[in-house]
């Protein structure tokens, strides 16, 4: 592209949005509307993964050590259990500790009176790199000697993972679905713009003009078109999120949820919009100009 | 410069435009194109211009073989020839110096370029004092000029005219030939497409003469010999 074209092809682009204001404007808030709908999809799965992994750190598998092994014997267990596919860590509680734990859970100290810590086995907690391998990862561990038995929360983890999965499987289909009908859109205002220049453009490929110098005006109407659609929508689903957040934190009912900050996903978020009002806006426009190139 | 040889054109509608056509144009030539409506010049002037492809035959236009030319070359092939039009195809939202100076935009020139240029090619065709209107303020004769303007400032070998006087009066008519011979004194070759017969009479200049799909005469005897056929 030279350089003195450049100016041109903006001149052009900035008129050529203009000249169909309406159409133009339509767009715009079409690209917004969809790219805020596409956020907050993309903001409720992250922040459903979020939550999931937060359960995902508290979803264990409790193996219990058979009686026979003696602490020590019981603790080089660790290495066996650390060693099998999905395992994050073990970590190991005596007897004892096991004991603690359960008499905390009760006010009336009486009841435990008479009841020795040897009712209770030596026991691993086993954290899990993906929790939708619960029932594998059970079962490896049943099968490492010296462990009597292996007991996991399965129908917790397996809600997870659906819940999990329909939010991210909805997400893409939206994410999709609006991708598609933006660039509809944007590629029918382009064709407007084209048809409204018909003659023009048939008057620049008598004299010799390229494919690509009659394009460039309209990929940049499209792309000043994307990118202002970009940057309204990341505005205003900062806004929305964030009033949408602070509800959430008052609220009583959803105090168990917290949702993630806009300043930790703001960045990409920001790239992700940007890039999709570009590709929406240039993708549109080479679209529509395509059929007025085959002379 | 321009060669048509045993060229055949079928529409998809099964119109048999041209059957059989040869035409050879040397560089610096001025020739009429001429022939009732619906005997074949319009095809021919499409051919040459490349909006169109033969369906047998060979054209060559300033070099380029337009039955074999990839289209990246078409850009190429236009910026050699001059076109001109019946209804002149002005752009109406600019001026008569921007419809020259888009010509020269499209086709990549530098803006020093543009501005050396256009403003003698305008006064070429007599319309330096009018750079600043726009086509609908000025009459049919200078449209016209202005879209001669358009096809010199790329300052091409060829210029092929269609109709050129279609919509203008007898007086009119006889300057744009006139400033068509002008330029085709100053070097540059041109073909005429018409079918006036008092104008092409006025000029002792070649008359292709065409009809139903043929060449029926070639040479410098005028329109005469056409009707005579």
């Amino acid at each position: 592209m030279k350089r003195y074209n450049t100016g041109y092809y903006i001149r052009e682009g900035v008129s050529g949005i203009f000249a169909h204001g309406f159409m133009s404007f339509a767009s715009v808030c079409i690209i917004v509307a969809c790219l805020i709908i596409m956020g907050s999809f993309s903001l409720l799965s992250f922040n459903v993964s979020s939550i999931i992994g937060q359960f995902e750190k508290d979803n264990v598998v409790i193996a219990y050590v058979s009686d026979s092994l003696s602490e020590d014997q019981a603790r080089a267990l660790q290495s066996q259990i650390e060693a099998l596919p999905n395992v994050e860590s073990a970590q190991f509680t005596t007897r004892e500790e096991a004991m603690q734990k359960f008499e905390g859970n009760f006010t009336d100290k009486s009841l435990f009176e008479n009841i020795d810590s040897s009712v209770f086995r030596h026991r691993f907690y086993v954290y899990m790199q993906d929790i939708s391998l619960t029932e594998q990862t059970t079962n490896d561990i049943r099968g490492v000697s010296g462990i009597a038995e292996a007991n996991s929360n399965l129908a917790v983890a397996q809600g997870f993972v659906t819940v999990r999965n329909i939010v991210r499987i909805v997400s893409f289909v939206l994410v999709a679905i609006l991708l598609v009908i933006s660039l509809f859109i944007m590629s029918n205002t382009i064709k407007l713009a084209t048809f409204d220049r018909r003659e023009e453009i048939a008057i620049m490929k008598m004299v010799g003009a390229t494919n690509g110098f009659i394009r460039w005006p309209f990929v940049f109407q499209g792309f000043i078109l994307g990118l202002a659609g970009a940057l309204v929508a990341f505005i205003a689903q900062w806004i929305l999120y964030t009033v949408f957040a602070n509800m959430l934190l008052k609220s009583n009912a959803m105090s168990f949820i917290t949702a993630v900050p806009f300043s930790s996903v703001a960045i990409p978020m920001f790239a992700v919009f940007i890039a999709l009002g570009f590709g929406v806006g240039v993708a549109g426009s080479a679209m529509a100009i395509k059929n007025y190139l085959r002379v | 410069m321009v060669q048509l040889i045993d060229v055949f054109k079928a529409y998809e509608n099964g119109t048999k435009a041209l059957k059989g056509v040869n035409i050879k144009l040397e560089p610096g030539e001025f020739a009429f194109l001429v022939g009732p409506s619906g005997s074949g010049k319009s095809t021919i002037m499409k051919l040459i211009t490349g909006e169109i492809a033969p369906t047998d035959g060979t054209v060559v236009v300033n070099g380029f073989n337009l039955v074999n030319i990839k289209m990246s070359k078409m850009p190429f092939l236009r910026r050699s020839l001059g076109v001109i039009f019946q209804d002149f195809r002005l752009i109406q939202k600019k001026t008569v110096y921007e419809n020259v100076a888009f010509a020269m935009h499209a086709v990549g020139a530098s803006p020093r370029e543009i501005r050396k240029r256009v403003p003698y090619v305008l006064n070429l065709v007599g319309l330096d004092q009018k750079a600043k209107m726009r086509p609908f303020e000025l009459s049919g004769g200078e449209q016209q000029r202005v879209a001669i303007a358009r096809a010199l400032v790329n300052n091409p070998s060829l210029i092929v005219a269609d109709e050129p006087t279609g919509n203008l009066d007898p007086a009119r008519s006889l300057e744009i030939l006139m400033l068509l011979q002008k330029i085709n004194e100053l070097g540059t070759t041109v073909l005429v497409v018409t079918h006036e017969k008092a104008l092409v009479d006025a000029f002792s200049q070649r008359v292709i003469a065409i009809d139903n799909g043929r060449i029926i005469s070639d040479g410098m005897d005028g329109y005469y010999s056409y009707e005579e056929v």
